[in-house]
């Protein structure tokens, strides 16, 4: 039983990894109230920029770096987009998730060409705590990028509720007009929390191809990154809660795996149907305690306009 | 009046170099290819892309042209494309992939000069009066039940893992034959397979691979390209594992035992033949461990790599009495 729980929980921890990052990405430009559906876009160019500068050299923090760089790229150009053209959000991100999507598969056919695997990350055990039972097993024995999505869900929760800045955002996200006019430079925030959001789409995508699967094919993503924006509406906009999601989604997903593996006699189109269903009947469940979305999601910001 | 006259010239030049054009590729044999991934999957779209390569290689470029469109997974966009070829006078259309049947029973009677091949299946939509479509289908439970007796004999735990994408064509026939190699060997052995749903969820595939480390497997097996995932898992936790499609040995040098290896030239060839003699379709192709359809694709470096290397290094030495 010890086994069972410790595999499962330790599948899940490993399967909300990348979301983790994607969906407290979302949640910051989405507090400052940018939408940006071209998550599994910038997703999936930090996973091939990491996988190819380890496939080229070997260095993961390198990869990591490059990652993050050209998360931070896509990041100022959807702000750009957004923020200053004042693009019509929704479709923007589409753009942005096919453009990524479409230059990460252009680039594995010409760089790399066929599909390789690298060392990525390993397991780094935290001294003492590693030793703890169960815990120690399941929670201080992953790679550090794990240790970074899930130590990124405090330092989320304290910069939103506990900073100038979180206020700022939070802010600017419900009232701009209000902001404005205290002094608040609405598109400088803007620009901070998307291309915030941009860099963590990055390492999400680096966590796939360079820690958790150690593997890049084309649409390596297969989604993720729209599951993510999900989980930010299911977590509604708080990081404890987007933590919630992705381990409710990833523990199920974990669950139905092992139930096929054991053999036991539920057809695998009905387990793999749990996720979804459980998500769906957990959000419903909640809808009377539903938090309304940021007022200024999805809305340009014009100065003197209401 | 100048400009006049070089236009009439460059429109006499182009006329003259496009009927080049269209005079070389009439003497060729032309193919499209329609496949629901990419021709580097490592799995069932890029088999039948290098088989197409070899037949090019072996009859001159001159001789035979192929053009392609990948990652179709959408069966809409796929039939879309495969009446696109159609109406541009290819040859041979093949739509790889089990899920574009019904497209093709819908297209193919539009373009009875075309011929169209499809699979893995054994219809050709005769009883529907269509005879312009070829089938090909893969025996995969003959290379799938070798791959099991090897498994099982190189297993020391006796639990196996296989990963599957969906519970049909190739993906359970090469499961079932698993399994029964694994219990001619192994009877008591036990064989836990997953289906993950998708042909494309890398991290799904590669978290089964966990699971079934976790529930003790020491041997892994599964089909399709999204397995790159658990190839990787294998890697990483010293697993071995038995591939399909093509030869996967390169993912894990250490690991890919021996790979089921789809040769479709087999299939392709007598196509090409038939259609050049004015068949259109009605035939259906298999592809067996008796015509080469499917070869057996043995890793050495993972059998004896290891044993090798210790008595080069001098960590095994060999003693015979003098």
């Amino acid at each position: 039983m010890e086994a069972i729980i410790i595999g499962i929980t330790k599948s899940a921890i490993r399967l909300a990894t990348p979301y983790l990052y994607a969906s407290i990405g979302e949640t910051l430009g989405q507090l400052s109230g940018v939408l940006n559906l071209g998550v599994d876009g910038v997703m999936l160019m930090g996973a091939f920029s990491a996988f190819y500068t380890v496939l080229k050299t070997g260095n993961l923090g390198l990869g990591l770096l490059v990652a993050i760089v050209v998360g931070a790229i896509f990041g100022l150009l959807i702000a750009f987009v957004n923020v200053t053209l004042k693009a019509e959000q929704g479709i923007s991100g589409i753009g942005f998730y096919i453009f990524g999507q479409g230059l990460s598969s252009v680039l594995f056919s010409v760089m790399i060409g066929s599909v390789h695997t690298v060392n990525g990350f390993p397991p780094l055990p935290i001294p003492w705590f590693s030793d703890l039972p169960l815990v120690g097993e399941i929670l201080f024995q992953q790679n550090i990028l794990v240790y970074g999505a899930f130590a990124l869900i405090p330092l989320s929760w304290f910069l939103l509720t506990k900073t100038p800045l979180g206020l700022n955002i939070r802010a600017v996200g419900q009232n701009p007009q209000a902001a404005d006019s205290l002094g608040v430079n609405i598109v400088r925030i803007r620009y901070f929390t998307v291309i915030a959001g941009g860099i963590l789409s990055g390492i999400a995508g680096a966590s796939l191809s360079i820690a958790l699967l150690n593997v890049f094919q084309q649409n390596l993503t297969n989604g993720m990154g729209f599951i993510a924006v999900a989980l930010v509406y299911f977590g509604a906009w708080r990081p404890l809660s987007v933590l919630n999601g992705a381990l409710l989604f990833s523990t199920v997903n974990a669950i139905q795996i092992w139930v096929q593996v054991k053999g036991i006699n539920i057809p695998p189109d009905f387990t793999l149907m749990m996720p979804y269903l459980v998500t769906i009947v957990v959000l419903t469940a909640m809808a009377k305690r539903r938090v309304r979305p940021p007022a200024a999601l999805n809305k340009p910001f014009q100065r003197g306009e209401e | 009046m100048k400009r006049n006259k070089i236009i009439i010239i460059l429109t006499i030049i182009s006329i003259f170099v496009l009927s080049l054009g269209i005079g070389a590729s009439a003497e060729a044999f032309r193919v499209a290819l329609i496949m629901p991934s990419t021709i580097n999957d490592f799995a069932w779209s890029q088999s039948m892309y290098d088989a197409l390569l070899t037949i090019q290689n072996e009859m001159g470029k001159e001789n035979f042209q192929f053009v392609y469109s990948e990652n179709m997974f959408v069966v809409a966009d796929a039939a879309a494309a495969i009446r696109d070829y159609a109406s541009e006078g290819y040859n041979l259309v093949i739509a790889h992939g089990s899920q574009y049947g019904a497209s093709l029973a819908d297209i193919a009677p539009d373009f009875p000069k075309t011929s169209f091949a499809w699979g893995s299946t054994a219809n050709v939509f005769a009883d529907q009066g269509i005879t312009n479509i070829f089938a090909y289908e893969p025996y995969s439970e003959e290379g799938g039940y070798v791959n099991g007796v090897l498994a099982a004999k190189l297993s020391k735990k006796d639990i196996f893992g296989v990963i599957g994408p969906i519970e049909t064509g190739d993906a359970k026939r090469y499961t079932e034959g698993f399994k029964a190699g694994i219990q001619a060997v192994k009877p008591n052995a036990q064989v836990n397979v997953t289906w993950i749903g998708s042909y494309s969820d890398v991290a799904l595939a590669s978290e089964a691979a966990q699971t079934h480390i976790n529930a003790g497997a020491d041997v892994l097996t599964g089909t399709a390209q999204m397995t790159v995932g658990a190839i990787g898992v294998a890697r990483q936790r010293g697993a071995l594992w038995f591939g399909y499609d093509v030869d996967q040995s390169a993912l894990a040098p250490k690991n890919v035992i021996c790979s089921v290896d789809v040769d479709w030239v087999v299939a392709l060839k007598p196509m090409i033949d038939l259609i050049k003699k004015g068949e259109r379709g009605g035939k259906i192709f298999t592809l067996n461990l008796a015509n080469g359809g499917l070869k057996m694709v043995v890793n050495p470096e993972a059998l004896v790599g290891q044993t090798i290397e210790d008595i080069v290094k001098g960590n095994i030495q060999v003693k015979v009495e003098k």
